[in-house]
């Protein structure tokens, strides 16, 4: 393997980071095994005993409601011989784990319950009840906030509060939309694979160069029809495609508009809004019920916070103002899962609620007009970087006029296009292999 | 039997469209207010506000047409073949004015060098119009939507 020390420089990466599978094994292991890692929202799991499944780096762990409401976080694995405990991906499991090979029964939070004739079974042997062995491992730490779930791997470091740091606003601009100040589930998972490291799938989501470029032919067979729909539209009433034909009508230039805020372990902002706000009856029909739970000024103060993206580095890209969510999970050095999910806010009118739910089927499931060109360049990456055509990947532009100030690193006005976020990912990423 | 026959025909023109290409004339199948649909999983009773893997009227038809055609639409370059056969054809309600017909399909697809399958049923609503058969509702249910998807869908299956 490289080394680790030299593969990351403040304006260019070494090919290694995305290609190498022992790079690979040692990232899973210090990053995401190690951090905070999303495992889905409190709503998915309403019930005792309903759990999903979740890859946490390369440990496949359970997430499941106990009797006293709490949430744990196990390994999805029968201490006994190591068999599986849940084979679905989620469900509900009932009073109990019971495992499928010898029905050794466990509590919600892991804790052994009984193992069939238990006394004369392991009497005078090394094994008892209490033997802390012989309950399922639960992940070191778990925490909530506003209903995400998260887990971290390591006992050590920092709390989840101050790992997301100001990446945190993702959940708080979600939330603070909904009149109940909440959110749920939409109990449905979009599941898309690509054929590529993890990385590139986080270097792109906060990639403002790219839109107008990769998304164009979307973009402008949206624009075309949208235009056909304003002919015979009513007053107040086309919103219609803008969310697909914004990636023709901004063009490469006006992207320099938005701007990425970088934090600390990675995490980033971009900042910018996609125009979602248009007067129509719908949105002051909502805007009257936020106004009733909020009042006029917190009103003001929730519905102008300013941001398309949120990315919670290294598995997690948050579109707040859209009630969506990616989180990635790494499968291989070359191959990525993300599960996009989409949240209703809980007192909103239903128009609201089918808006974005537009813009989660049109963008994100598998019929994707906008993602297919995204997996598609992930592929075309991760080819090109497994070759020897060169060593290096340049994240030089705009290098040398990001502003520091506070801990965080924004791009320059009108800069919005600088390739800061992914020189804060590669540093965070550089400190965390270093470790 | 007459239907029977008829539907059939109707199922073959509409698979052997989207293996020639012809989306304009594939459009052209469904009704002004007709509605292509693939759910995500078997439960999902309806299409209006669920999520959905396809869930298009004529306008998003024709933006999916028009996207793919489009030069740069770089997902779509080279243009794949696909091959569909439809079987197991199924007529469930037959009324003056529509009938309601299910059927099974099979589609080979061969992109660049890789080839695959996706199969599924059909659940067909069929308005009776002077000009013959047109689409009211169009439901598919794809047996591989159960798994991740290995793929991205680009046009209808």
């Amino acid at each position: 393997m490289l080394d680790l020390s030299k593969i990351v420089e403040p304006d260019r990466v070494r090919r290694e980071a995305y290609t190498d599978p022992a790079v690979f094994d040692v990232e899973m292991q210090r990053i995401h095994e190690s951090v905070w890692i999303y495992c889905g929202h409190q709503s998915q799991i309403p019930k005792v005993g309903d759990y999903y499944q979740v890859q946490i780096g390369r440990q496949p762990m359970l997430m499941v409601r106990g009797k006293d409401n709490q949430v744990h976080v196990l390994y999805n694995r029968c201490p006994h011989r190591g068999n599986m405990m849940c084979g679905d991906r989620h469900g509900n499991t009932g009073e109990q784990f019971r495992c499928s090979y010898h029905a050794w029964t466990f509590h919600h939070d892991g804790k052994l319950k009984n193992i069939p004739m238990m006394e004369s079974g392991y009497a005078g042997t090394r094994v008892n009840k209490d033997s802390p062995e012989l309950s399922m491992k639960r992940a070191a730490r778990v925490e909530s906030y506003r209903g995400f779930v998260f887990a971290s791997l390591a006992k050590d470091g920092p709390d989840l509060k101050t790992f997301l740091g100001k990446s945190i606003v993702a959940f708080d601009d979600m939330c603070d939309r909904a009149p109940e100040g909440e959110v749920e589930v939409v109990p449905n998972c979009f599941r898309v694979i690509q054929h590529s490291n993890w990385k590139l799938f986080m270097e792109n989501q906060i990639d403002a160069l790219h839109p107008s470029v990769t998304h164009q032919s979307t973009g402008r067979a949206a624009h075309e029809v949208e235009k056909q729909i304003a002919k015979k539209a009513k007053a107040g009433e086309a919103l219609s495609y803008h969310m697909l034909s914004a990636f023709a009508t901004v063009t490469i230039d006006k992207w320099d508009n938005f701007q990425t805020i970088n934090y600390p372990y990675g995490h980033c902002i971009l900042a910018g809004y996609m125009g979602l706000r248009p007067q129509d009856p719908d949105t002051k029909a909502y805007d009257k019920i936020m106004i009733k739970a909020y009042g006029q000024k917190r009103f003001e103060e929730i519905v102008g916070v300013n941001i398309h993206h949120v990315l919670v580095y290294p598995g997690l890209s948050v579109q707040s103002p859209l009630q969506q969510l990616r989180a990635v999970r790494p499968l291989g050095v070359d191959r990525t899962l993300t599960e996009i999910w989409h949240f209703r806010l809980k007192g909103a009118p239903e128009a609201i609620y089918r808006r974005s739910l537009a813009y989660y089927n049109l963008v994100n499931s598998p019929a994707t007009l906008i993602n297919a060109d995204d997996l598609e360049n992930f592929w075309k990456c991760h080819q090109g970087l497994s070759s020897d055509g060169g060593d290096w990947v340049s994240f030089a532009r705009h290098h040398g006029h990001d502003i520091e100030k506070d801990g965080s690193v924004s791009s320059a006005p009108n800069q919005g296009t600088s390739e800061a976020p992914m020189r804060n990912q590669m540093k965070a990423w550089a400190k965390y292999m270093s470790a | 039997m007459k239907a029977q026959y008829e539907v059939e025909q109707f199922l073959y023109k509409q698979s052997d469209l989207l293996d020639t290409k012809r989306w304009q004339d594939w459009i052209d199948l469904f009704a002004p207010d007709g509605i292509y649909w693939m759910p995500p999983a078997p439960e999902y009773k309806t299409w209006d506000g669920q999520p959905a893997i396809f869930a298009e009227d004529r306008n998003l038809m024709t933006v999916r047409m028009n996207r793919v055609l489009h030069p740069d639409a770089w997902s779509q370059r080279p243009l794949w073949e696909t091959n569909h056969v439809v079987s197991n054809v199924a007529i469930q309600k037959e009324s003056g004015k529509e009938v309601v017909v299910k059927s099974r399909f099979h589609m080979m697809e061969l992109r660049r060098d890789d080839v695959r399958h996706f199969a599924g049923s059909y659940l067909h609503t069929l308005a009776k119009t002077k000009t013959g058969y047109k689409i009211k509702l169009q439901r598919v249910d794809m047996a591989n939507a159960q798994a991740a998807y290995d793929y991205v869908l680009q046009v209808w299956v």
